[in-house]
């Protein structure tokens, strides 16, 4: 982490929107591959035991203990209108760091960290689903796949009011 | 940075230093002989004296001065203490606070010289000085100042460090905080025990502490649990152990953050003297239990409600002398602070031995300000009417002082109260004194808190709602739970319960119907109380609440969760939340609803009549509500056209009939009726009409059960109001006999008890509506969105439905569907409100028996007329009685 705070330094160009960081923390969801910037990523872990809260908003899966904190689990199909996860599938936890504390987001697979260059970068096409278009950032074009870029602010933004 | 440091030690001391004081100087009025008080006082300004010289505080170390020499003639025994110069005293120490402030903020002093205060002081201090014996208390005060001015304190870099340290307090015992007849400790050494056995820390440190213990706590409880499974006596050995000492340490933990309440106690002393001085009250202030040890959190919460009950108890409580003795009172009053622990809880009272609180006049000014209706506040008792003070916007106080008395203040006492989970009640007695009761919790990190199961869930309730636990066995057990219209109850000890199913209530599904067992969980929340019913109880537990994510802010019905022994998460309910949820708590949000729902039945038939006397008919009664006034002419005014009587009223021709002659067949003539003549004004709309009666009796507001019909033409019945018997006026038939105009729309009825029940969710279009039927003759009940009316509907005998077609909650064409699935309420009229003319033609009515514009008035009343007309050639066996009753 400091690692990458003082290349950002060393390198005022890095500022603008798309390229801040240019490693990605990547996971699949759906097969589809997505990533979220690899400074906001807490800690991946296996799929942990959670408790369901009734009333709460679907995409809310539940809640898990992460070493004596609770945390908030979002299902990501849900959050993207994707369909269900198979029978016997578990999702693992992609936490990540927000303003109001830690949020785990529930993915299918985790993938690798990835550097990716700036200049294949381009916003989201207009055909996608409005679902999915406002939570994505852009797309970087790598080789062989997509990688859609996740704005993790707008994806937390799922308060409930009763 | 080392002078720094020494400042910081410096300001930390002369702070607690002072608070002593002030406790200290207003003890010190009640005994002012008290050497070992005085010597105490005298060692604690010298050591801020000498402090000050020493670091070069000079303004600081003049005022100390002054103040000193004083103080050391009231020692050497010189002079008197009097109260003049207890308030230069604690004015003294004030400017010595001031100094200390801005010490703390920018390292300097202020640079404000006090020549005013100094020189008073000089003043009072020379009286003696300049007498007798002057000189050996100079001497004494001049040796021991000790000046030593420090060089380069001034340039110290400005502090910041001290925001935490300034809250913080020694350990309990440091200070004499006791009740004022606690004896003072003697003469020893200032300092030197207790800088030896005390440190002070961050109150920072301690927060991070304690949540480090409520994580070690989780810890043990999963060891624990994974140890019952293990066979291996070493672990179990050792899981004892640790269960042991993490339950020591989070005492101990919990230890560091509590204070005594003395803390906040310390500074009433000073309160009262000041407001009983501005008041011209004298007031005693005992206090019992000031070592009652409470959270840090929790002190700093009540801190302000606390202050505030005193000030108001001295402002409005307290009587001044001369009334307190004429009412056989000693002048003196008296206040006392009590602190206990009960049931782990804290409480506190704060009773006074002053007026009380006038119940009569606490309802009174509740139904001036529009917080309460008369005939609620009739009803309240007396602990219901003084608990009115906790209304927002109350206050009884006949004028405003500085002190309290604009309304402000008890309400935001009881939300304050009420934010840290405690309960705040008032009781009093006229003329003997008020109470005020609070109880709170020890602290607010770790509660006990119930483990209940419920559809498959595990859920904690805390301990501080719960009342008690039912447990009904077998079939009988849960046929004790009984329904009202699908509301279920439960008859505890004679008065119902509302229950409500926590499974439904959080749409959980349930868990095996046909156990044997129903477990109920008895809750109080606010005032009021309600049972919850859960699959299973479990034990209770220490639990340490953590917040739930942003993401779940929202969700009224948990206040938190919290991770249990397995290391799986539980959520904490919000009882109240929960409560309001199920609708058992819908009408307790304020005291005025629930007051009114309670008294709904009986409130909706009262009704306002007018009574007035003409002819042979002594009591005759109208309803208010289609009274447009009431006028006197003198008879010269009185003309004729058409053969009938005529006033030029308003610029119109104002057509008066005469009710004797009506009544009477025309026997009576007008030379019978009073000069000026008394007119009853009728208007509807732009059309007016005189009823000329011999004498207007009265207003009378009655709730009525109509005696008998009258077959009399003109009466529609009588009943008894006021303790008589009264005749109904037909208003409409009598009014269309005098003026034909008024009989061409035949649509106004007789006064007969046929309620509609008007449900809209605007207000403005509600008012109106009800104002055409009630001039029509009909009660109106109103509704203002579909449960409403269902509970209405329920609640009262109602004849027909007015709805709106945009009726909130699931609008009219659902409410009617509701309707005729409920028994009783199938066949009650049905007529919609519609926005625009065209939408009567283009849409189909159903599922309502009829659809009329918004405002059109006869429309209404006509489709009401009909309806009722059609359902009665139905069905002649359910009467309801005629909607519009037309007699001619």
């Amino acid at each position: 982490m400091s690692d990458m705070t003082i290349r950002d330094a060393s390198n005022p160009r890095r500022e603008t929107a798309s390229d801040q960081s240019q490693q990605y923390s990547t996971f699949f969801v759906d097969n589809l591959f997505f990533g979220i910037q690899v400074l906001k990523v807490q800690e991946v872990l296996r799929y942990l035991e959670m408790t369901s809260v009734p009333l709460a908003p679907d995409v809310i899966e539940g809640l898990i203990n992460l070493r004596g904190q609770i945390v908030t689990a979002v299902d990501m199909r849900r959050r993207l209108s994707l369909p269900k996860r198979g029978e016997g599938q578990t999702p693992m936890n992609m936490v990540v760091r927000s303003e109001e504390g830690a949020v785990s987001l529930l993915v299918d697979e985790i993938g690798d960290v990835l550097e990716v260059p700036p200049e294949s970068y381009e916003p989201p096409p207009d055909n996608m689903p409005r679902e999915q278009r406002e939570l994505i950032e852009g797309v970087y074009k790598l080789e062989g796949r997509l990688l859609l870029v996740l704005n993790a602010e707008r994806v937390l933004q799922t308060q409930v009011c009763n | 940075m080392e002078d720094q440091d020494i400042i910081n030690e410096f300001l930390i001391e002369s702070n607690e230093n002072l608070t002593r004081l002030e406790q200290e100087i207003v003890e010190l009025e009640q005994r002012p002989r008290d050497p070992a008080l005085l010597a105490s006082i005298f060692r604690t300004i010298h050591s801020i004296k000498g402090t000050c010289g020493f670091l070069a505080f000079t303004t600081l170390e003049r005022v100390t001065h002054v103040a000193e020499n004083i103080l050391s003639q009231l020692r050497n025994g010189e002079r008197n203490l009097t109260p003049a110069l207890t308030s230069l005293i604690l004015e003294t120490m004030d400017a010595i606070k001031k100094e200390l402030a801005s010490i703390e903020a920018t390292s300097k002093e202020s640079g404000e010289v006090y020549e005013d205060l100094r020189r008073r002081l000089t003043l009072t201090c020379n009286e003696i000085q300049s007498g007798a014996k002057a000189t050996p208390a100079t001497a004494s005060t001049e040796e021991q100042t000790a000046p030593e001015p420090a060089a380069s304190v001034e340039s110290a870099s400005p502090s910041d460090s001290l925001h935490g340290v300034e809250a913080e307090e020694p350990a309990s015992g440091a200070q004499p905080m006791g009740s004022s007849t606690e004896p003072e400790r003697s003469a020893s050494p200032k300092t030197g025990s207790i800088a030896d056995s005390t440190i002070r820390v961050d109150v920072s440190l301690l927060d991070k502490l304690m949540n480090l213990v409520g994580e070690l706590v989780l810890a043990r409880n999963q060891i624990l649990q994974f140890n019952s499974r293990q066979d291996d006596t070493g672990l179990n050995g050792t899981a004892q152990r640790l269960n042991l000492i993490t339950t020591q340490l989070q005492e101990g933990v919990m230890k560091t953050r509590m204070q005594p309440i003395g803390v906040v106690w310390n500074k009433l002393p000073r309160v009262v003297r000041d407001l009983a001085a501005s008041c011209g009250k004298q007031i005693q202030l005992d206090m019992d239990g000031a070592e009652t040890e409470l959270d840090k959190s929790i002190i700093e919460a009540i801190k302000d409600p606390l202050t505030h009950i005193v000030r108001n108890c001295c402002d409005h409580g307290i009587e001044l002398p001369a009334r307190r003795t004429k009412n056989g009172k000693p002048a003196q009053g008296r206040l006392l602070l009590r602190a206990y622990h009960e049931g782990g809880q804290v409480n506190i009272e704060i009773t006074d031995d002053g007026a009380g609180i006038d119940a009569a006049r606490v309802k009174q000014k509740a139904v001036e300000k529009g917080l309460l209706r008369p005939e609620q506040a009739e009803r309240l008792s007396e602990r219901e009417a003084v608990n009115l003070v906790f209304l927002p916007g109350f206050s009884t106080a006949e004028k405003v002082t500085s002190i309290s008395g604009r309304g402000v203040g008890m309400d935001v006492v009881k939300t304050n109260i009420e934010k840290i989970g405690g309960v705040v009640d008032l009781s009093s007695r006229t003329g003997e004194g008020t109470t005020v009761k609070i109880k709170i919790p020890l602290t607010l990190a770790i509660i006990p808190g119930l483990v209940v199961n419920s559809g498959g869930e595990r859920f904690i309730i805390p301990q501080v709602s719960l009342l008690e636990l039912l447990r009904l066995e077998g079939e009988a057990g849960k046929k004790q739970i009984e329904r009202i219209h699908g509301t279920p109850v439960y008859r505890r000890r004679g008065s119902l319960l509302p229950v409500a199913y926590l499974n439904e209530v959080l749409h959980l599904p349930a868990t095996s119907a046909d156990s044997e067992v129903l477990n109920i969980v008895v809750l109080q929340a606010e005032d009021r109380q309600f049972g919850l019913v859960v699959d299973a109880i479990n034990d209770t537990q220490e639990i340490v609440v953590k917040p739930l994510g942003k993401q779940l802010k929202g969700l009224t019905s948990y206040a938190g969760a919290t991770i249990m022994g397995d290391g799986k998460v539980a959520l904490i309910l919000d009882v109240l939340g929960i409560g309001q949820r199920s609708g058992v708590l819908s009408e307790s949000r304020d005291q005025a609803h629930a007051d009114s729902a309670r008294n709904e039945v009986s409130h909706q038939e009262r009704q306002t009549f007018l009574l007035f006397r003409a002819g042979k008919f002594e009591r005759l009664a109208v309803p208010l509500s289609l009274v447009a006034r009431l006028e006197e002419f003198p008879a010269a005014r009185i003309e004729h056209a058409g053969g009938k009587a005529v006033v030029q009223y308003r610029e119109q021709i104002l057509h008066l009939t005469s009710l004797p002659a009506e009544l009477q067949n025309g026997q009576s003539s007008a030379e019978h009726l009073a000069d000026p003549a008394q007119v009853i004004v009728f208007s509807d709309g732009d059309r007016m009409a005189g009823l000329m009666v011999d004498q207007i009796l009265d207003i009378h507001d009655e709730s009525i059960h109509i005696g008998k019909k009258s077959d009399r033409p003109g009466l529609s019945g009588s009943a008894v109001i006021g303790g008589k018997v009264t005749d109904f006026l037909d208003l409409p038939a009598i009014l269309a006999a005098g003026d034909q105009s008024w009989s061409t729309q035949g649509s106004a009825a007789s006064w007969t008890r046929t309620a509609v029940l008007v449900a809209d969710g605007r207000a403005f279009s509600r008012g109106l509506v009800r104002n055409y039927l009630e001039l029509a003759g009909h009660p109106v009940l109103e509704a203002i969105d579909q449960p409403d009316a269902l509970e209405k509907l329920d609640r009262n005998d109602i004849a027909a439905v007015v709805t709106s077609r945009s009726l909130p909650s699931g609008g009219g064409k659902q409410l009617v569907e509701q309707m005729r699935k409920r028994p009783g309420m199938e066949r009650i009229p049905v007529v919609a409100l519609c926005d625009l003319k065209e939408e009567l033609g283009t849409q189909d009515t159903s599922p309502f028996d009829a659809c009329v514009e918004r405002f059109d008035r006869i429309g209404l009343l006509d489709s009401l007329k009909q309806l009722s007309a059609a359902l009665e050639e139905k069905d002649a066996l359910r009467a309801v009685p005629e909607l519009a009753g037309d007699r001619r």
